[in-house]
């Protein structure tokens, strides 16, 4: 009995590559009725492209690779150097990082679990996946959350938008009576203003130069469009401003502040300017209850944040190393039996070993 | 043998304290439960060593500094314990836990555990002034202890310097909440802590009347301060820190100074 895994991901293939293997639906069916699988499982992210499988014979990795492509389509060699090919114990080591998001393109991402579950419940449903991956997923499942839990791997924010909702979040606690002001109508904004309406807020603000451009994005948003003169009488208001116009230069300073924050100085009012060039003072930081952070400062927390997930890393790969070491118990032992009694029934296998 | 109940205890938040540091070094900080349960446990051999020791006097515990030290590490364990959780202050034990460490070890380890001259029973009035007014620095300790993680937090949040600890400090606003109910709740225990020492039957002592009402003038203009808007939070947060620092050394000041402080 083999188990092994096929695929390619962004460490070896670029995107075109992993477009071209990206699978069907039907893969599993295929790579049982063709490739001699008796086992078999798709996992397809937007960075990885995987074929976990068990078979009583070996099964090549070019074999594995032309199922993957869409009919009608020829690998090219230097495409082949692409995938990686791991099996046996160092197969079920794979899918463990996988799970647990160590192998992923962001340290510690969670999507992933989320993916290989319903691979998982897809290969289940059609029948494809038997005793070897049911085992193998479930304890990927389990180490997936135990790396989780018992390291800092998720922790952090990652990107500018998540960075800034996090801090927004560490500073106001909860969003629903908080009040947002954008000063200008950027794509970044827009996703940032996004993520705040998800955690809650209700009350979103937009100002822009365009009026209709202030709009559309207050439609998209949710929110209210208000006259760009009107917005230092929105900024005493609000909570949050999310600035990202085109002014050549700061149109926030500490001068128009003062007189705004005169009357909130128990409130606090955080600043994310994402403008280049940027539109708040950096001096406005220095302003009691004041929080500024650009587009610098807001990408070298999601880095310090990578760095941290990374350093978690190693204590990921100790908690992996233990399962991979106690699933080698029965898998050693079920791949035996099977390669002793082939027509082993399938619940025998299920129900002994750890 | 009471001892030996206040060094398990002193034990207890030093685990709380060495749990915390090793979190910390390793940036991987959680509020988990090991902490509280520290705590909860360290409390309860405080507890034990207070009633194991007012049995022994046949009245409340207050005799010397050495009990009115542990007495507020109590005091400061149990508002710890009934609002850390209400309020999602977990992150406060890694704060309370070296407090309480301080005050015990600090207790057991100078020669202040001097036998009190005085035997009879003191006025119930006597004896809830000062148990009361403990209580009350229990709360003003843990308002000083939201004050310092909410300087911490809002250096780190100025200075853009974030680290591990920082996600599980709670939100800015939800600590000066914290402290502003602190504040009070030490404020209405402290007026009643007071006014019960007029009560008391026995000739007023004028240095401890002063210091009082000192500490409750200062804590009676934060409170004002904070409710004006006048002050930023950041700077009733270091007035929170200030005024417990200076409450504590008067405290000590007096009652080492002065016998009478005892009950």
């Amino acid at each position: 009995m083999n188990l092994f895994c096929v695929g390619l991901s962004h460490h070896t293939a670029n995107v075109e590559t992993r477009e071209r293997f990206v699978g069907h639906a039907a893969i599993d069916r295929i790579l049982r009725e063709k490739a001699g699988c008796t086992e078999a499982l798709l996992l397809t992210t937007c960075n990885r492209v995987e074929v976990y499988a068990a078979s009583a014979e070996p099964v090549a990795t070019a074999q594995v690779a032309r199922c993957l492509l869409a009919e009608g389509m020829v690998a090219a060699g230097d495409e082949m150097e692409a995938f990686y090919r791991h099996e046996s114990l160092q197969c079920v080591q794979h899918l463990f990082r996988v799970a647990s998001g160590l192998d992923s393109m962001v340290v510690g991402e969670t999507e992933i679990l989320g993916q290989a579950k319903k691979a998982y419940a897809a290969a289940r449903e059609s029948g494809a996946a038997g005793p070897f991956l049911h085992r193998l997923f479930q304890r990927a499942f389990r180490v997936a959350k135990q790396v989780r839990s018992r390291t800092g791997i998720t922790r952090g924010a990652v990107s500018v938008g998540s960075v800034a909702v996090d801090l927004a979040e560490q500073i106001f606690g909860h969003f629903e009576s908080r009040k947002v002001l954008l000063l200008g109508a950027g794509e970044a904004s827009e996703r940032t203003a996004r993520a705040l309406r998800k955690r809650g807020v209700r009350d979103i603000r937009v100002t822009n130069r365009s009026v209709e451009r202030a709009e559309a994005l207050a439609a998209l948003v949710e929110g209210r469009a208000v006259p760009m003169e009107d917005w230092e009488t929105h900024c005493r208001e609000v909570d949050i401003v999310i600035s990202s116009t085109a002014a050549p230069t700061p149109i926030v300073t500490r001068e128009n502040l003062t007189p705004l924050l005169r009357d909130r100085l128990d409130r606090p009012l955080f600043i994310i300017d994402i403008a280049v060039p940027r539109d708040v003072a950096p001096d406005v930081n220095e302003m009691e209850g004041v929080f500024l952070y650009d587009i610098d400062s807001l990408q070298s927390i999601a880095q310090q944040s990578l760095a941290l997930r990374r350093q978690q890393i190693a204590a990921g790969e100790e908690i992996i190393a233990e399962h991979v070491d106690d699933f080698s118990g029965w898998f050693v032992s079920a791949r035996d039996r099977v390669n002793l009694a082939p027509d082993l029934p399938e619940g025998r296998l299920r129900t002994s070993g750890s | 043998m009471d001892r030996w109940l206040l060094i398990i205890s002193t034990l207890c938040f030093f685990l709380a304290m060495v749990r915390t540091v090793i979190a910390i070094k390793a940036r991987n900080y959680r509020p988990a439960g090991f902490n509280f349960s520290a705590i909860a446990l360290g409390f309860v051999f405080q507890t034990a060593f207070l009633s194991v020791r007012g049995h022994a006097l046949g009245r409340c515990p207050l005799t010397n500094l050495f009990e009115v030290f542990i007495f507020l590490a109590w005091s400061v364990s149990l508002i710890y314990l009934l609002i850390g959780p209400a309020y999602r202050l977990s992150l406060m034990g890694a704060f309370t836990a070296p407090l309480v460490f301080a005050l015990q070890t600090f207790a057991l380890l100078a020669p202040i555990d001097l036998p009190h001259p005085r035997v009879s029973s003191p006025s119930p009035w006597l004896e809830m002034h000062a148990s009361v007014s403990l209580i009350a620095y229990g709360a003003f300790a843990l308002a000083c202890v939201a004050g310092l993680m909410y300087l911490v937090q809002e250096r780190q949040l100025k200075s853009r310097q974030i680290n591990s600890m920082f996600y599980h400090f709670p939100p800015l606003t939800d600590l000066f909440a914290a402290i502003t109910r602190l504040l009070w709740l030490g404020f209405i225990l402290l007026t009643a802590g007071i006014a019960a020492g007029f009560f008391t039957g026995q000739p007023l002592p004028y240095v401890k009347i002063a210091w009082s009402l000192g500490v409750w003038i200062f804590y009676a203009a934060i409170l004002l301060a904070r409710h004006l808007g006048t002050t930023a939070p950041r700077r009733i947060a270091a007035l929170c820190v200030v005024a417990f620092s200076a409450a504590l050394t008067l405290l000590w000041g007096i009652t080492f100074l002065s016998q009478a402080h005892s009950l």
